[in-house]
């Protein structure tokens, strides 16, 4: 790697990652649809938990799997299905005329999406337990970051290579992200622990690598209540959640080339007349 | 010419779209866009690709600009294939398209054009010292730090034609820059590239557009497109010139009845007609130098005349594109 060719990945990564930072204090209405419309669904789990008389801890499972939906949401509405609505305005033809690598393009929309999205889930997490009183205690904090670290690694190298897969096609893409918006809330376990699906549906659903990284940050908030519930022991949940980083990023290397070459053979990288 | 030679080479180029069996025209699974189209464009020029919608002049810019490919035939940029390396391509290009709705409405001007010169690797500092000189240029100083979802479409097509040029790039593609903006506007831009082109002499520019005026004002040279063929290659004078069709100077006098037989017979006239148009004596000259208008002026207006108009009425690209294609340019709407 070059070093002019480094710098220009880097102001590209930057360059692209600012829109999505500065939207977060200029377009406040997330406040209403990503921190208040999430905490009524968590607070639907958590009355039921109260009503079924339930530890306490079942109200931090809902809290927090309510603070890891505005992830996948972001992965899935603002990384798979972003190269469609950049096509649309017409950004994704001038993203790729420029002499940039594409990856320090998604890269950037990512970790901009990450940072802006940690804000989002840090106030459903803070408002919920505060709500709820819900008793949080992390007993390994290197652990638990870690943890989150790999997950959130994993997921926007999922959401990477959805985008790429999604370059080729056009309103299906949007239809696509739509389908797969609810079953992974079920899925995944946002809510519960994911084995009460069972190990196989669990083992399913762990393509998704939220599914893991909840799983595992849950054992290491209520160590004791979730050895009655966890999927996999953390070591190994960690260990898949690298696997399915390395994966992720490495494929969605591949296919951005093989859809990018793809789309530019069969026109489909411009809107007609565009 | 070899292809490091020209800014733009073309060999041959064809592409055809193959559509669906739902979007199928009338029977038809192929669309021909680009029909083996063989181009030279020189470094420093100006050159205009001047077609009706549909005639192929937006894939072709595509094609050179590495979003699509071609289906054969082969094209060069700066002397590099586009389909053999469009890295490479890309470091020499920018594009910018009429009607465009890129960026992002939440930034403001300079926050857009700043985030899409990271994407060429310009220092902060020294993109933000273009993009103040260029909005200067377009007019548009004070609206640096206006968001961009509070544009006008004119002002926001401002903000393309500075982010195109904001990369200072070897070779531009101006697909349609001025497409429904006003006359103001339009004028503006126009202005923008001509003294751009005036302080950068080495770049080039490859313009598309289909109003006529826009490629006769601008371009050193136009080639004629329609139906994916080039028809035509050459500067606008000696396009019309083709038609061997004679240029006319109508004089519109007051004061005269008569202005034919005062002028007839002069040195340097080859052809005079003479009629009156709403009350007005109209003179139509060809002239075989236009050194005699002159003279038949002095003699007009030492016999009592006035000269209320003149007019210069010359064949238009217009009428050079009729000649060629046997057909209207305003008859090919899509």
């Amino acid at each position: 790697m070059t070093r002019s060719f480094g710098k220009t990945f880097l102001r590209t990564l930057v360059g692209r990652a600012y829109p999505r930072l500065i939207g977060l204090w200029r377009e406040k209405s997330w406040i209403i649809f990503d921190v208040f419309f999430p905490l009524l669904q968590v607070s639907a789990y958590v009355y039921i938990y109260r009503a079924v008389g339930a530890p306490p801890e079942f109200a931090g499972f809902a809290v927090l799997g309510g603070a890891m939906i505005a992830y996948w949401m972001n992965v899935l509405w603002s990384m798979a299905s972003q190269l469609y609505w950049e096509k649309e305005t017409g950004n994704l033809q001038l993203y790729l005329i420029a002499p940039t690598s594409r990856m320090a393009i998604l890269l950037g929309m990512a970790l901009g999406g990450l940072t802006a999205t940690t804000v989002r889930a840090a106030g459903v997490l803070l408002v919920g337990t505060l709500l709820f009183h819900v008793p949080l205690q992390v007993t390994d904090g290197a652990l638990f970051f870690g943890v989150f670290v790999l997950t959130m690694v994993a997921l926007y190298g999922l959401g990477m290579l959805l985008s790429s897969v999604f370059l080729l096609w056009g309103r299906e893409a949007w239809h696509l992200s739509n389908l797969f918006q609810e079953p992974v809330f079920l899925f995944s376990g946002f809510y519960f622990p994911v084995r009460a699906l069972g190990f196989w549906v669990a083992a399913f659903a762990s393509l998704i690598p939220i599914t893991l990284g909840l799983d595992a940050m849950r054992q290491l908030l209520y160590p004791r209540l979730m050895e009655k519930f966890r999927f996999l022991p953390v070591e190994a949940e960690l260990a898949i959640l690298a696997g399915l980083s390395i994966l992720f990023l490495f494929l969605a290397r591949l296919g951005l080339r093989f859809f990018e070459d793809l789309a530019r053979k069969e026109g489909r990288l411009t809107l007609r007349g565009q | 010419m070899r292809p490091e030679e020209c800014a733009v080479k073309t060999e041959e180029l064809t592409r055809i779209f193959r559509l669906r069996k739902r979007e199928a025209r009338e029977g038809k699974r192929e669309i021909l866009a680009l029909d083996r189209v063989s181009l030279e464009i020189l470094p420093g020029e100006l050159f205009g690709l001047l077609g009706p919608n549909g005639a192929g002049k937006t894939t072709l810019i595509k094609i050179l600009a590495t979003l699509l490919t071609p289906t054969s035939g082969r094209a060069f940029v700066a002397g590099v294939d586009v389909v053999e390396n469009p890295v490479e391509v890309r470091r020499h290009i920018n594009m910018v398209t009429g009607g465009e709705t890129s960026g992002y409405g939440l930034l403001t001007v300079e926050e857009n054009l700043w985030m899409f010169a990271q994407f060429y690797g310009i220092p902060s500092r020294e993109a933000r010292r273009r993009i103040r000189e260029l909005l200067s240029l377009v007019g548009m100083a004070d609206r640096a730090k206006t968001k961009v979802y509070h544009l006008s479409s004119g002002m926001r097509q401002k903000m393309n034609i500075v982010r195109g040029f904001l990369t200072e790039p070897e070779i531009l593609f101006l697909d349609e820059p001025t497409l429904g903006l006003d006359v103001q506007t339009a004028r503006t831009i126009r202005d923008f590239i001509r003294q751009w082109l005036w302080d950068h002499p080495n770049r080039t520019i490859l313009l598309t557009t289909h109003y006529m005026h826009e490629a006769e004002e601008l371009c050193d040279r136009v080639a004629i497109i329609d139906r994916g063929k080039i028809l035509a290659c050459a500067p606008p004078g000696e396009l019309k010139k083709s038609l061997k069709q004679e240029t006319v100077f109508r004089l519109y006098l007051a004061g005269l009845s008569d202005g034919k037989n005062l002028v007839e017979g002069m040195p340097g006239i080859r052809a005079l007609a003479q009629r009156v148009e709403d009350g007005r004596l109209a003179l139509d000259l060809i002239l075989a130098e236009e050194e005699a208008l002159v003279r038949v002026l002095s003699k007009l207006q030492a016999a009592g005349g006035k000269l209320v108009e003149l007019r210069k009425e010359e064949p238009t690209l217009e009428d050079v594109f009729l000649a060629l294609v046997g057909r209207k340019f305003s008859e090919d709407a899509e």
